[in-house]
C-alpha cells in the first residue's frame, strides 16, 4: 500500500509542475492566483500522502498549517486585487 | 480485502479529478471558466483522496486529523475561489473570450 501512496504523490507532483506552468505564463494576475491556490491544495495532499507512506504522523500537522496559510494567502491576494490596498 | 479495494478506488478517483482539474487549468479560455473548473475538481479530488486515506487508517488520532484537514479544505476552497471570482468581476479588467457576461443587458 505504501507504493500506491508514493505513486499517487508522484502523479500529483507532475500536476503541480503543470499548474506552475500556468502560474508562470498566466496572462492576468487572477490566473496566477488560481494556479497558486491549486498548487497549495495539492501540496497539502502530497504532505498527507508522504506522512502515510513513511509513517511520520507529525506531517499531518504540517499539512494542516499549510492549508491555513494557503487560504490566508488566497484571501489576501483576492482582497488586494479587488480594492488595490489591504486595509 | 474489501477495504483495500475501496482504498484503491477512492485514491484513483481523487487522482483522476486532480488530473482533470489541471488539464482544465491549462486548456480553458478565460479566468472564470478556470476558476469554475479548478475549484470543483480540487475540492472533490482532495475529498476523495482524504476519504480513501481515512478508510485506510480507521478511527485513530491521525484519522481525526484527516477529518480536520478534510473539513477545512471543504470550507476554505470554495470560499477563496468565490472571493477571487468576485474580485475579478468587480475589477472588470479581464479579457473574456467566449461571451461578455461582465456587461449589463
Amino acid at each position: 500500500m505504501d507504493e500506491l501512496f508514493i505513486g499517487v504523490a508522484l502523479i500529483l507532483l507532475v500536476t503541480i509542475f503543470v499548474a506552475l506552468y500556468r502560474a508562470i505564463i498566466g496572462p492576468t494576475p487572477a490566473d496566477r492566483i488560481i494556479a497558486i491556490n491549486v498548487i497549495g491544495t495539492k501540496a497539502v495532499i502530497v504532505m498527507v500522502l508522504i506522512s502515510f507512506a513513511f509513517d511520520q504522523a507529525f506531517f499531518l500537522d504540517v499539512g494542516l498549517v499549510y492549508a491555513l496559510i494557503s487560504f490566508l494567502a488566497t484571501v489576501g491576494m483576492a482582497k488586494y486585487l479587488e480594492k488595490g490596498r489591504l486595509d | 480485502m474489501l477495504k483495500d479495494v475501496l482504498v484503491v478506488l477512492l485514491l484513483s478517483g481523487g487522482t483522476f479529478f486532480f488530473i482533470v482539474g489541471t488539464v482544465c487549468l491549462i486548456r480553458l479560455p478565460d479566468v472564470f471558466t478556470r476558476i469554475h473548473a479548478t475549484t470543483k475538481c480540487d475540492t472533490l479530488g482532495a475529498g476523495l483522496l482524504l476519504l480513501g486515506l481515512l478508510v485506510y487508517q480507521g478511527l485513530t488520532v491521525p484519522g481525526a486529523k484527516l477529518v480536520l484537514i478534510l473539513g477545512f479544505l471543504w470550507l476554505t476552497n470554495p470560499t477563496g475561489s468565490h472571493l477571487l471570482a468576485r474580485a475579478v468581476y468587480w475589477r472588470q479588467q479581464v479579457p473574456v473570450e467566449t461571451f461578455d457576461y461582465t456587461k449589463e443587458g
